[in-house]
């Protein structure tokens, strides 16, 4: 039995006497798009914030590759290759776009130029090459949320966090991001998605887990877990 | 930064040639005060301007490196010149167990907790008599009659500092110092491991702080808890020399420093004689009131706000092009 | 034994003024999230006034207080409102610029204070100062039980004006969480105005009951404004009850230091209380980890 890619297992937060993430389970494959759903408050970001180490875990662990991720910094984490995205996005704003990338292309270097060199390379990748000396202060949105998914990217990970990277942009922005993340993919690596916006959850997730209150409530394909009956109620509520 | 090649080249050209040419002792003093300030003050804006750590507690190390080298004197029968070698690392080494301490906090606490350590180390210094000369401070001979030796010291300590500053920022340290600053946790989900990089920034600002203090025991021959642990005097002084000059950039601190010590001097010496004895007491409030002014309208210092204020002087004139003002 | 009690209670008695110092820097510190490094400074204003209401109209201190807290509460917002409400707009690098303009007005108000009173301790002795009160054989200094009294009182007022007053309430919801505040209608500038000045005013009312015990120089405020955030931190940050309680353990801390220990290193205490609750209380002070 091989070591799962990445699983977590009886994750568990507490906020004091609030229960935040309630016993989730769920694994992900190697080269999958693994989608995170749920209302708003359902714990999504959370979830991420205790896999990223953001948030310290009450109990449960969390493998990745054969390693255990409970307590270890972000930093750490980052390193083993894990990146991910804010939801708020998060621009070095006194930099410009190239040095965005360049800090997160350092993770495996200590050089300047191969830094600048996977930079550049993640830039084209993400479609930003063209704006790579503007302050990243003045970037607009579609922009910066690509600019937050490309020093993802430059980190060198293995397993991508996408943090609702859609919300607010324009339907041809949406397009473009959908094609960047399948571009991702295609290139090994393998990505969790929260996302609210089902066109997109729909056309490029493999499997869906669906979370409400921390908890799991379905887990399968997009359209056996859209048409759970357990996750319509979650979303339209009962009455 | 290209530019600016040929005008540093003259700066130090000319700064290599000052005291053959103005002999006056104390034209030389105050510029030997102000090039230790450009090395405090770029150490200063080190951890704070770049790394978006704000110190108020400079003079922990300064004071540090002050009483290694008198202690050398004093108590291990050595010369207090070993200072100069041991002063640094001392400060760096009690640097690093403060940051261990201190980083967990986050903006002004960090602040106010470097305060707080800085008025322990002099009250230490206060009482613990018979290893520092309490409030008697400690009392030297000072090896050199004239003050060329110490003034190229003070010079090479500062184009050393300000060196080893411009080479730090321009590699890997550089981006994640700055990374710090402007977002730890996205610094952090990059891979960036902050508690280790705000430490280095914290040693490599304690050390050449410590050098300096140890070069101002050997420079003035005497030193006691208030000079060198004090608040007001150096650590809020360092901080003022950074945003004056402009905080994250290379030569706005070192600008700021021949400023405020102009200043301070011309408020010491009431304008070298020319006004009233009572303006001599003044110069910590204008400080003050500088601080204030600062802040509200400049506060990226001269050097930051270059382009603000080449605007307002050629508003006139049209308005138009004006340099970047991009800190380096 | 007897000697251990007088020592808490003068302990005590003086965390009473310890906690209005403490109040008012916990009220600045949640409503405007930053540390006013001035807060002592204003104090030592407050004393001051006190001082020349004494030496001039023969104003009996505790009477002064009616002058003292409305004087320093106009200085105090005039000040927030001329120079710190614009810096949050002001964009810098320096992340700390607010903390850096209190240090200034901090220099500034000491300095001025230095030209006018010049440097040498001022103090005031109404006659009554040497009378203390007795429960057995332990003295109570008389102008320390007035003035933990009257502390005491405002702070009773303090409780009541936030928990059932509309302003009161508004500057409770802007420290806990001024967006929200903000969209429900309150007016988050005129908020801080009007906390800077309140909390100038409790500082004020400090000094005032501090200058018959205590002696007075310009450079006070310095020493003082290192003890209140002492006290807010042994307390726990944003929280005017912790206030309260840092005071009294700071005024107990530091008066069996100079019993026990000695006097020059009372001020030391602080100091050091303050470092170990940064190394063996990174939980209770969690909340400065992530602001």
């Amino acid at each position: 039995m091989s070591t799962p890619f990445f699983e977590s297992h009886q994750l568990t937060k507490d906020f004091g006497g609030l229960r935040a993430v309630n016993e989730l389970s769920f694994h992900v494959n190697e080269g999958e798009i693994f989608g995170l759903i749920g209302p708003n408050g359902s714990g999504k970001t959370t979830v991420f914030n205790l896999i990223n180490g953001y948030y310290p875990i009450t109990s449960g662990h969390i493998r990745f590759q054969g390693h255990t991720l409970n307590g270890l910094p972000t930093w750490k984490i980052c390193k083993l290759g894990i990146g991910r995205t804010f939801q708020i996005v998060k621009p070095l704003r006194r930099m410009t776009v190239l040095e965005n990338v360049m800090t997160a292309a350092f993770n495996h270097t200590e050089s300047v130029a191969r830094s600048r060199e996977k930079a550049m390379e993640v830039l084209d990748f993400c479609g930003l090459a063209d704006r790579k000396d503007e302050s990243a202060r003045g970037l607009p949105l579609g922009h910066r949320k690509r600019l937050e998914i490309a020093r993802a990217l430059a980190t060198g990970p293995k397993l991508l966090l996408l943090d609702e990277t859609m919300a607010g942009l324009t339907p041809q922005e949406q397009a473009d991001g959908v094609a960047l993340i399948r571009r991702i993919r295609d290139s090994g690596i393998t990505v969790i998605i929260v996302e609210h916006i089902m066109r997109v959850i729909m056309s490029l997730c493999d499997r869906l887990l669906c979370i409400n209150y921390g908890q799991r409530i379905a887990e399968g394909s997009p359209e056996e877990v859209a048409n759970h009956p357990a996750v319509i109620e979650a979303y339209l509520g009962k009455d | 930064m290209k530019a600016l090649r040929w005008q540093v080249a003259v700066i130090v050209a000319a700064s290599l040639v000052f005291p053959l040419v103005i002999r006056s002792d104390y034209y030389q003093h105050v510029l030997i005060l102000a090039l230790m300030w450009v090395v405090i003050g770029s150490s200063w804006n080190l951890l704070a301007g770049y790394t978006g750590q704000v110190s108020f507690g400079h003079a922990i190390f300064f004071g540090i490196g002050a009483y290694t080298a008198g202690i050398c004197a004093t108590k291990a029968g050595m010369s207090a010149w070993w200072g100069m070698i041991l002063g640094g690392p001392m400060a760096a080494l009690i640097g690093f167990v403060i940051g261990w301490v201190c980083f967990r906090l986050r903006g002004p606490y960090f602040a106010l907790a470097t305060i707080a350590v800085g008025e322990i180390f002099r009250l230490v210094a206060v009482v613990w008599r018979s290893f520092t000369g309490g409030m008697q401070g400690i009392l030297l001979m000072q090896s050199f009659r004239s003050k060329l030796p110490y003034y190229y010291l003070a010079l090479f300590l500062a184009l050393a500092c300000i060196y080893v500053i411009h080479v730090l920022m321009r590699s890997k340290w550089g981006y994640y110092f700055i990374a710090i600053r402007e977002d730890q946790d996205a610094a952090e989900s990059m891979g960036v491991n902050a508690f280790r990089y705000k430490s280095l920034s914290l040693i490599v600002s304690a050390f050449f702080t410590g050098t300096t203090g140890a070069f101002y025991m050997n420079y003035m021959a005497f030193i006691d808890p208030e000079v060198v642990f004090s608040l007001h005097h150096i650590s809020i002084m360092a901080i003022l020399v950074g945003i004056i000059g402009g905080v994250g950039t290379l030569w706005g601190p070192p600008l700021g420093a021949f400023i405020m010590v102009l200043l301070q001097e011309m408020f010491r010496s009431s304008f070298f004689g020319l006004a009233p004895r009572w303006v001599s007491e003044l110069h910590v409030l204008v400080f003050g009131l500088l601080v204030i002014f600062v802040i509200l309208y400049m506060a990226n210092g001269i050097v930051g706000d270059w382009g603000k204020i080449q605007r307002l002087w050629s508003s006139k004139a049209g308005g138009g092009a004006s340099a970047a003002g991009k800190g380096s | 034994m007897a000697v251990f009690i007088q020592t808490v209670v003068a302990g005590i008695l003086m965390g009473g003024i310890y906690a209005l110092i403490g109040i008012g820097m916990t009220l600045i510190m949640g409503v405007m999230k930053i540390i006013n490094l001035a807060h002592g400074q204003l104090m030592m204003v407050a004393m001051y006034i006190t001082y020349v209401l004494y030496e001039y109209v023969h104003l009996d201190p505790y009477a002064a207080l009616l002058i003292t807290m409305p004087c320093l509460f106009i200085l105090g917002a005039v000040l927030q409102r001329s120079l710190l409400n614009p810096l949050i707009k002001v964009e810098s690098i320096l992340p700390e610029n607010q903390v850096l303009m209190t240090v200034g007005i901090g220099m500034v108000l000491t300095e001025l204070a230095r030209m006018i009173f010049h440097s040498d301790y001022k103090s005031v002795r109404p006659p009554y100062t040497s009378m203390s009160l007795y429960a057995g054989s332990i003295a109570f200094n008389l102008p320390m039980v007035i003035a933990f009294g009257i502390a005491v009182l405002l702070t009773i007022g303090l409780f009541l004006f936030l928990l059932k007053t509309d302003v009161g309430k508004s500057v409770r919801a802007t420290a806990q969480n001024k967006e929200a505040a903000l969209l429900l209608g309150v007016n988050a500038e005129r908020i801080t105005i009007f906390t800077y000045g309140l909390g100038a005013a409790l500082v004020a009312a400090a000094g005032t009951l501090l200058l018959p015990i205590y002696y007075l120089f310009p450079d006070l405020g310095g020493a003082f404004t290192l003890k209140a955030f002492v006290i807010t931190i042994l307390g726990g940050l944003g929280s005017t009850v912790g206030a309260i309680v840092g005071g009294v353990v700071l005024g107990v801390s530091e008066s069996l230091g100079a019993t026990y220990i000695s006097m020059a290193l009372k001020d030391a205490v602080g100091m050091v209380i303050f470092l170990l609750v940064l190394i063996f209380l990174p939980g209770g002070l969690k909340r400065l980890t992530k602001i």
